[in-house]
């Protein structure tokens, strides 16, 4: 296994008007790892993963990521006519994934809504199903803006399972949260 | 970038486009509309009516273009999908473009099937009628590809219709002159290989355009 960073961001720094949101942070994610981004409300966490994800233009610094990434978003990715299943298949076709989306939607706990369009979901069904995304396709490097928002505690769970096996198996996991962590992180980064 | 991310982004529009349901129509709607009032405005004359019912038509292609580009990529950035199109770093570009000739085939290219109809009811020459559609056709290409720019520019703009407007129908109008000469001098004309010029120019740039625009629009 190369001891390569997955993704090394250095001096970073975001502007929005007049005001500094942050500046000189560094995050770097090795295999195994999990980083938490923490900080107030407004403090810039999203912003700095959208950074790290390559969704925004960094201000200052610079950042290397070693490969493709997973990205889940605070919003989800879907639209409100598709299904769960419709929802797997197109970004499978996308991504070239041949994994077999109803064991996928099995092991997520979406069985029972598979075929239900997401206007119909609840909040907690829908990040279920773009934290399905995850397991389309092998990605060392997720980043998660707040993905234990909206899951009970069994999908809490399910997550904090996903996250340990993905570390365990030479992954690394940028994640913003507030609040009390499921998981025990290896940094935190706080703005 | 394989085909098989570009196949996946037309089924995917066409099944958001199919979701839309009467939206679909709105178009077409507006289209026919237009054209089916102007004899209401100019008078039933028959004359007048051939000799501006090309132009007329135009008009209400260049307008109904606009009805529903408002959506086309606000609700990707609303709902994320544009950040998820945008994460691979693959051509945001071709995807862009790829909606926006879905767009067009589920509403405008419609409006050239509908043209013989509304054509016979405002008078225009038989003759005039394969000219008109095939310059309907290319045409109505030029303004949802100008029109998709517009659209990918204003994505973060809520109720950003009069915006899309500004910034298309100038873009428009290049294509409207020669569109309109065309119709009225026939496919041998020189207008036919100025507005095959402004569709080839529309085809090359727009989609580049629209990937910068939806790019800043992600920030």
């Amino acid at each position: 296994m190369s001891n390569a960073p997955l993704l090394h961001g250095d001096g970073l720094g975001a502007v929005r008007g007049e005001r500094v949101l942050f500046r000189d942070v560094s995050v770097t994610a090795n295999a195994g790892e999990l980083i938490l981004l923490r900080g107030a409300n407004g403090s810039g966490k999203t912003t700095l993963l959208r950074q790290l994800a390559g969704l925004s233009q960094a201000q200052a610094g610079t950042i290397e990521r070693a490969g493709l990434h997973h990205w889940i978003g605070h919003t989800n990715g879907l639209k409100a006519h598709e299904t769960p299943r419709s929802h797997l298949r197109h970004w499978a076709r996308v991504w070239g994934s041949a994994r077999d989306v109803d064991i996928i939607l099995k092991e997520i706990g979406l069985q029972r809504p598979a075929n239900v369009p997401c206007r119909m979901l609840s909040a907690g069904q829908k990040r279920r199903t773009a934290l399905a995304r995850l397991a389309l396709e092998d990605r060392k490097l997720w980043l998660l803006d707040e993905p234990f928002n909206a899951l009970d505690t069994d999908g809490q769970d399910l997550l904090a399972a996903r996250i340990k096996v993905h570390r365990a198996a030479g992954g690394a996991v940028i994640a913003a949260l507030h609040g009390a962590s499921p998981i025990e992180a290896d940094r935190e980064v706080t703005l | 970038m394989t085909a098989s991310p570009l196949l996946s982004a037309f089924r995917s529009s066409l099944s958001e486009a199919w979701a839309s349901g009467a939206g679909l129509l709105l178009p077409l709607g507006f289209f026919a509309g237009t054209a089916t009032m102007v004899p209401f405005t100019l008078g039933s004359e028959a004359e007048l009516l051939s000799r501006v019912g090309p132009g007329i038509l135009w008009l209400a292609l260049a307008l109904s273009s606009m009805v529903t580009l408002e959506r086309v990529f606000q609700a990707d950035l609303q709902d994320g999908a544009l950040d998820l199109w945008l994460q691979d770093s693959g051509s945001i570009s071709l995807i862009a473009a790829i909606k926006t000739l879905t767009h067009w085939l589920v509403s405008g290219f419609p409006l050239v099937l509908l043209t013989p109809l509304i054509g016979f009811m405002l008078g225009v020459p038989s003759e005039k009628m394969i000219p008109a559609m095939l310059g309907y056709a290319m045409g109505g290409l030029v303004f949802f590809l100008w029109g998709g720019v517009a659209a990918a520019l204003s994505a973060s703009v809520s109720r950003a219709g009069l915006l899309i407007a500004l910034i298309a129908l100038p873009l428009y109008v290049p294509a409207l002159i020669f569109g309109v000469q065309m119709v009225e001098n026939g496919l041998d004309s020189p207008s036919f290989l100025f507005l095959a010029a402004c569709t080839l120019f529309a085809l090359g740039v727009a989609p580049a355009a629209m990937g910068a625009a939806l790019r800043l629009a992600a920030e």
